[in-house]
């Protein structure tokens, strides 16, 4: 099975409230908040981390799931956020981002 | 119940400053008539100040972040302070009056992932819009911003304030907004000026052109529905909040200082003194205004609009009391419905005129 890498795209808003990730796409202004689970995948998707390791390192050890469940569920979100554009998805790899405003001041 | 409304409503159960609304200047390009601000700068706060403060609304749940003004063109640093915020995460919404935007500055917006623009337009006739802006061609220059944002495929709403220097001119500036295809919004307020300067209240529209503009089927949709008499008010209206100002939205000035909302003039902390989670979580004026309920206020509580009402604590403050009612949205109640409000006839019975006020209410409505 080939790795998938995914990205968070630069045009969307997101923030957490209250344990869920809200985040709504600049593109169309569609709104989406995610559940505890998808919030993790949301977090560890750094562009680099392969989606397997995120499952297995992240989904797994957060949650009580199978990890062929849990690739399933993961894989079946990823592609329903990529559709909307809010997340990047790569058979490589993306190129390490620039530094956070955050980390740069 | 829409996503965006369940999200409001775990904000408002988390006490979570959702919205956030930041004027970055007071200063203009545009002298508008109707204007409450003083144009002079006092001493804004400067980029890092502002950075910083961005970073705290992050911390502290922002998601909707409004740039506005003054003309927040006006800052050189603009584009930085946008770029910041969008690297931060927020949803960001600008009020403009667009003169100073060309396709250069179109393109950035979109490049930012800018949600929405908003430009005020008060006439489709230059002549009307630059008499109230006092800015000759800026009514030509707005446009030409809107077609280069649009152009750039982003969202663009066109704001209309009516008042009587444009009066007449609301189904103009709909037609125009039709024809750039963008939506329109109509706002009838007026509000006193920041000093307490009410002398632009007399730009305010007499009653008849309010009950016009809330019957016109393209501004309100149902125009049964919207102006039907308010339903008898059960607990939950009574046990509810007046509106978001100073529970899920926040007010921020070019000087650092907090209020609950820009209309709601109500001085609660300074971010160049505090930390903004601080103000929100600790200020007594912020506890004060979020310890009101619907049953709480004075003469609006035995109102039947209380549950349908537009009333704005803000105004109501500036009027005299955050409890109080506010008249200017007494009116438009009454307006809507044809039903006077608790506020009007309790204003008639202390002017003791026996029989008359009640039928000028009467008349009014015919």
């Amino acid at each position: 099975m080939t790795e998938k890498y995914i990205a968070k795209s630069s045009a969307i808003a997101s923030r957490m409230l209250g344990g869920e990730m809200m985040i709504m796409s600049a593109l169309d202004s569609t709104f989406f908040t995610l559940n505890p689970a998808a919030t993790v995948v949301w977090q560890a998707a750094d562009g680099r981390t392969a989606l397997s390791e995120i499952v297995r390192n992240h989904v797994c050890r957060e949650f009580d799931v199978d990890i062929e469940i849990a690739q399933r569920d993961v894989e079946h979100f990823v592609g329903e956020l990529s559709q909307h554009g809010i997340l990047l998805v790569s058979d490589r790899p993306f190129p390490k981002p620039s530094a956070s405003p955050t980390e740069a001041a | 119940m829409s996503l965006m409304q369940e999200m409001s409503l775990r904000a408002l159960d988390l006490g979570v400053p959702i919205s956030v609304h930041f004027d970055i200047t007071y200063r203009c390009n545009e002298r508008c008539l109707h204007c409450y601000l003083d144009h002079d700068d006092h001493g804004e706060m400067t980029t890092s100040e502002i950075k910083r403060v961005l970073e705290e609304l992050a911390g502290a749940g922002t998601f909707f972040l409004t740039f506005s003004g003054g003309e927040v063109l006006m800052r050189r640093d603009f584009f930085e302070l946008l770029e910041y915020a969008r690297h931060l995460m927020f949803s960001v919404r600008i009020k403009t009056n667009a003169v100073m935007i060309r396709e250069a500055e179109a393109r950035r917006m979109m490049e930012l992932g800018v949600d929405q623009v908003q430009i005020s337009i008060y006439s489709h006739r230059p002549e009307v819009h630059d008499a109230i802006t006092k800015l000759p061609g800026s009514l030509q220059r707005s446009v030409e911003a809107i077609r280069f944002l649009t152009g750039q495929g982003l969202r663009v709403v066109i704001a209309n304030v009516l008042m009587t220097a444009n009066l007449g001119d609301g189904a103009g500036v709909q037609a125009l907004a039709r024809e750039l295809g963008v939506p329109y919004t109509l706002d009838p307020t007026i509000t006193p000026k920041m000093d307490g300067d009410t002398s632009i209240l007399n730009l305010r529209i007499p009653g008849t052109e309010l009950s016009q503009v809330f019957r016109n089927e393209s501004l309100v949709g149902n125009v049964e529905e919207f102006c039907a008499p308010p339903p008898p008010p059960d607990e939950d209206v009574m046990e509810g909040y007046p509106c978001s100002a100073g529970h899920t939205l926040a007010y921020i000035s070019p000087y650092g200082d907090v209020f609950p909302c820009v209309q709601f003039p109500l001085p609660s902390g300074n971010v160049r003194r505090q930390k903004f989670i601080e103000i929100w979580e600790r200020s007594s004026q912020l506890k004060e205004v979020r310890s009101i309920r619907a049953k709480d206020l004075t003469v609006c509580s035995g109102c039947s609009h209380v549950g349908t009402c537009t009333r704005c604590p803000g105004l109501a403050y500036m009027e005299g009391s955050m409890r109080g009612p506010s008249t200017a949205d007494c009116e438009k109640s009454f307006h809507r419905t044809g039903i006077a409000s608790a506020n009007m006839l309790r204003n008639l019975e202390d002017r003791s005129s026996p029989g008359g006020p009640l039928i000028q209410i009467q008349s009014a409505v015919a």
